[in-house]
């Protein structure tokens, strides 16, 4: 099946066809030749053929989940990340506060301050990944593309708090310097090629 | 006499032993099979595939507690699983588990009693079995268990009949009880088989057979998806580990008594007679995993209508028709 086949939305009648089935017998004489037939018929050895195919070929599907994982997109929203900006390091963010206004489970909590340079500098990030339903509306609502969502699924622990702290979440210094920090393609990322719809904005009048 | 005693006592104890070892690997091998057959790798992690995973469970097992909950009854939810398992280890005591064979100058028969009543001791020490499930579930005060008894009960009177039966017509071609006599009945080799004289029989003794143990197209009595675990619902560690002992130990006892009377069992007790016994042995082992993968369940109600309404007039019928060409 090809992907066109799978992005037609139109299910109107192409793929569907109505499946045959005999009618129901009533008399006796209709369901005794019904069952000779199917005695006969010895379908239960297409059954026993099939999974014995299936363990002849030995096609194996299982991931053993630990040892190998599987892909997951890009756009699959797990656990938070602080992205920092290429050339200087700085954190992103600029302490708008906007993720914490959308924030529709009241998860996202963050302290500013101006900082020496009169810049805003964002002193507590936190995330209770306790409430959190990874709806993803920070990462969309974000100017900066400073917090997205990463790929980190496996959260488990003894504590929630492991995972709320900000400097779990911002990448580290050392892997920005070794080029590690990702670009996040999923929500609100800027769209590959957008550079070329920039229109200067009209101020002729 | 002493000799005999010892003699006896060592073949119990090996045998015993080597069942019991047998059910937990069985275990091992079914969940391998069924797996590869839906496209999975099965147990994986303990030992090199997963081989080790029998000394997992048996340890899980005998250290989990041992509990009896609040409300059975006692004694006799403590012996049911006994009686399943000694009941199926009983049974082996007149199976002829391979030809005779001479070990240092002593000629040794590997079978326990060669009692003349020997296939209708074992499928009545065999029936005798399911007083375990039925004792088991009724005296857990529990539901699961209750309905699983009451599917016990159902199952038994049903396939019962059709065993008895169905041994008749080749149990009067051979004149003899005894398995060994039905053994060399059919030693001439392949074409002497008695499935090729009796194949409706072996058919019906097959699907007998899985009513009897309990798998799949008949996994009524202990039907997970319906009834939890059935009567073995409210056991834990050993307890429900004998009922599982039991149920392979029996799948191995009914696969050699469907070679030997069916098959030509060990034929004329060759050394390749024996492989061969033991090769159709495994592959009925493996039947009775490999129709788990492939058939759904039947109800209780049409198990009972097959049995009665279906099978046994056939097997019937085969009897009489085995009569009239055996006097003329």
């Amino acid at each position: 099946m090809s992907i066109e086949e799978f992005k037609d939305r139109n299910v109107g009648v192409s793929n569907y066809y109505q499946v045959d089935i005999e009618d129901y017998p009533t008399q006796p004489w209709d369901k005794f030749k019904r069952v000779v037939k199917r005695t006969f018929r010895l379908e239960l050895f297409v059954g026993l053929w099939v999974v014995m195919r299936e363990m002849i070929k030995f096609d194996i599907h299982t991931v053993s989940y630990p040892a190998e994982k599987l892909p997951i997109g890009p756009r699959y929203r797990a656990i938070h990340k602080l992205l920092r900006l290429w050339e200087s390091g700085y954190e992103r963010c600029i302490g708008c506060g906007l993720c914490e206004k959308i924030c529709i489970s009241n998860c996202i909590r963050m302290e500013t301050k101006i900082d020496e340079k009169s810049r805003k500098e964002v002193t507590e990030y936190s995330i209770n990944l306790g409430r959190c339903i990874f709806c993803g509306y920070c990462a969309e609502v974000c100017p900066e593309l400073a917090i997205v969502h990463g790929g980190r699924y496996e959260n488990a622990s003894d504590q929630r708090a492991h995972f709320v702290i900000k400097d779990d979440m911002l990448t580290p210094m050392d892997e920005l310097l070794t080029k590690q920090q990702q670009e996040f393609p999923g929500f609100g990322a800027v769209i590959p090629g957008s550079d070329k719809s920039v229109k200067k904005t009209p101020l002729a009048y | 006499m002493d000799a005999y005693l010892i003699e006896t006592v060592i073949k119990i104890v090996v045998i015993l032993l080597l069942f019991s070892a047998l059910a937990g690997f069985g275990t091992y091998f079914e969940r391998k099979v069924l797996a590869f057959m839906q496209r999975r790798l099965g147990p994986m992690n303990v030992g090199p595939y997963g081989v080790l995973q029998i000394a997992a469970d048996g340890i899980k097992l005998f250290t989990k507690e041992d509990l009896i909950p609040q409300g059975v009854v006692p004694a006799i939810f403590k012996i049911a699983p006994v009686i399943t398992v000694a009941t199926a280890f009983m049974a082996a005591a007149a199976i002829p588990f391979m030809p005779e064979f001479t070990a240092f100058g002593y000629t040794v028969k590997p079978i326990i009693a060669d009692i003349n009543v020997g296939i209708l001791y074992v499928i009545g020490v065999m029936g005798v079995g399911l007083y375990g499930p039925l004792l088991g579930g009724m005296a857990s005060a529990n539901k699961f268990a209750l309905i699983s008894t009451a599917r016990a009960a159902a199952v038994f009177i049903s396939y019962e009949v059709v065993t008895g039966l169905s041994l008749l017509a080749p149990l009067m071609m051979v004149g003899s009880l005894s398995l060994i006599d039905i053994n060399n009945f059919q030693a001439g080799g392949f074409t002497h088989w008695m499935i090729w004289s009796q194949p409706i029989a072996f058919v019906l003794f097959l699907i007998a057979a899985f009513a009897e143990t309990g798998r799949t197209p008949f996994h009524l009595i202990a039907n997970d998806h319906e009834l939890i675990d059935g009567f073995g619902t409210e056991y834990s560690g050993m307890r429900w580990g004998l009922f599982f002992i039991g149920e392979y130990a029996n799948m191995f006892f009914i696969s050699w008594v469907i070679a030997l009377v069916f098959l030509g069992g060990f034929g004329d007790g060759s050394v390749l007679g024996a492989l061969a016994l033991f090769l159709k042995v495994s592959f009925f082992f493996f039947f009775f995993l490999w129709t788990r993968a492939a058939w759904p369940d039947v109800r209780p109600d049409q198990l009972m209508m097959l049995c009665w309404k279906i099978l046994m007039p056939i097997a019937v019928v085969n009897i009489v028709i085995t009569g009239i060409v055996m006097m003329f």
